[in-house]
């Protein structure tokens, strides 16, 4: 428990999120702050945020399969689900961005240096605003594991990053949607820097039948719930 | 019971495609009367650069008002062609900059006008969470004496990590995320 007291140190109060220290998760040991953070009052400043995204959505921005002249390799899938605020309300017309490994687990990132293939097909990179209702919906495949160097045989499970702003600031968040049933998220100190265990299992999408295309695409359902709610700002969520 | 908020995950260090692939940090055209730049560098711990963090600013504008439904003052200005949102990568040598206008002052919590700050989100791989902090201005000094926010941090050198200095014509604003130049970081 010597980390939590540390982060208590630091000021840390999201219980949900992982801490900025997380050892097993090399990265973060040079780059985690030690002091204390400052904790802000609500202002007009972090209830308010960017309407980002309104008109630069192009039409083939939710649909990774076809943003080239052929179909990328993989198994097809649709990812969907709602963006709701920490009330349960929908987050409407809010941009939705993703970017994904290929199903070889290579990006096209030219900082990629896995030796698995590239797929002149397929750039992974998608985005979307949420209807009325909040919901997003991508097509895509689905992403391969890749290798990375933070320890040896460390496997990244597959996965696909979010990136949401929500109606504000305090709303902003990067996450990223894993998939049911991965064995390697046991392994993985990304998704276990996420210390409570049901908390971690909210970043797993579920398979939905009910989204799956007969003879076309398996699907997969990912809410997505955001911080800073309105109504009781210090109030502890869980 | 309804779940409680997703949680963050770190941003990685691929997401250059799709987040950056449209450029945000001009916030206003080069030959804005009042442009500014702001531009900085990212360090880790040990004094590298951060060569693949991803930093965030949301501001006022000139009048002190957000482009935000949830700013209904309508006595202040508001420029519907400045959005108050910019988004840049960090560099091979760990370096970002912005060009916008310096925000006019915000209320605080008792409705005071703070002295005028931007809002920083910074994102890198090793970072499992977005890191907030704020850039206030050098030639505000009297503003900075009295901020409630400023001034809740005792430690004047911590303190000062959250002030801009002048260079040359455009505002250095470094980003230290850990070590003993640390900048303050902020949480809800
Ligand atoms: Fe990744």
């Amino acid at each position: 428990m010597a980390q939590r007291t540390g982060e208590e140190a630091a000021g840390y109060r999201r219980e949900d999120d992982p801490p900025y220290l997380y050892p097993d998760y090399v990265a973060t040991r040079l780059r985690a702050p030690k002091k204390p953070l400052i904790i802000l009052p609500r202002t007009l400043s972090d209830t308010t945020g960017p309407a980002y995204g309104r008109g630069l959505i192009g039409e083939l921005d939710d649909d990774l399969t076809s943003q080239h002249s052929g179909e990328p390799l993989g198994e097809r899938i649709i990812v969907t689900g709602r963006v709701l605020d920490g009330d349960g309300r929908p987050v409407r017309s809010s941009l939705v961005e993703i970017w994904q490994a290929n199903a070889s687990g290579r990006y096209t990132h030219e900082g990629d240096r896995h030796p698995a293939p590239l797929d002149p097909n397929f750039s992974g990179a998608g985005r979307c605003l949420t209807d009325g209702e909040g919901r997003y919906r991508f097509v895509t495949v689905k992403p391969g594991a890749y290798p990375w160097k933070n320890h040896d045989n460390a496997w990244r499970p597959a996965h696909i990053h979010f990136s949401l702003f929500g109606p504000a600031f305090r709303s902003r968040l990067i996450t990223q949607m894993y998939f049911p049933g991965d064995p390697l998220l046991e392994h993985d100190p990304i998704f276990r820097s996420v210390r409570d265990r049901e908390t971690r299992r909210c970043m797993i999408s579920t398979f939905d039948l009910e989204t799956t295309q007969p003879e076309w695409a398996l699907g997969y359902r990912f809410d997505i719930v955001l911080g800073g709610r309105d109504a009781a700002p210090m109030e502890n969520h869980r | 019971m309804s779940p409680g908020p997703t949680p963050s995950q770190t941003i990685g260090p691929f997401f250059h495609d799709a987040l950056l692939d449209i450029d945000r940090s001009d916030l206003v055209s080069s030959d804005h009367p009042e442009a500014i730049k702001i531009q900085g560098t990212v360090y880790d711990g040990a004094g590298e650069i951060v060569p693949d963090a991803m930093v965030e600013i949301w501001q006022a504008n000139r009048a002190g008002r957000y482009n935000h439904p949830a700013d209904d003052r309508e006595d202040l200005s508001l420029d519907e062609d400045f959005s108050g949102f910019g988004r840049t990568g960090t560099d091979a040598g760990g370096e970002f900059s912005f060009l916008t206008v310096k925000p006019g002052p915000v209320p605080g919590p008792d409705g005071r006008l703070q002295a005028p700050y931007v809002m920083v989100s910074v994102f890198a791989r090793g970072l499992p969470k977005r890191l907030v902090t704020r850039i206030y201005f050098p030639d505000e000094e009297e503003a900075n004496a009295v901020d409630a926010v400023l001034s809740s941090i005792d430690d004047q050198a911590f303190r000062r990590t959250l002030i801009a200095r002048d260079e040359s014509g455009a505002l250095r604003f470094d980003i230290h995320l850990q070590g003993n130049k640390q900048t303050a970081f902020f949480g809800f």
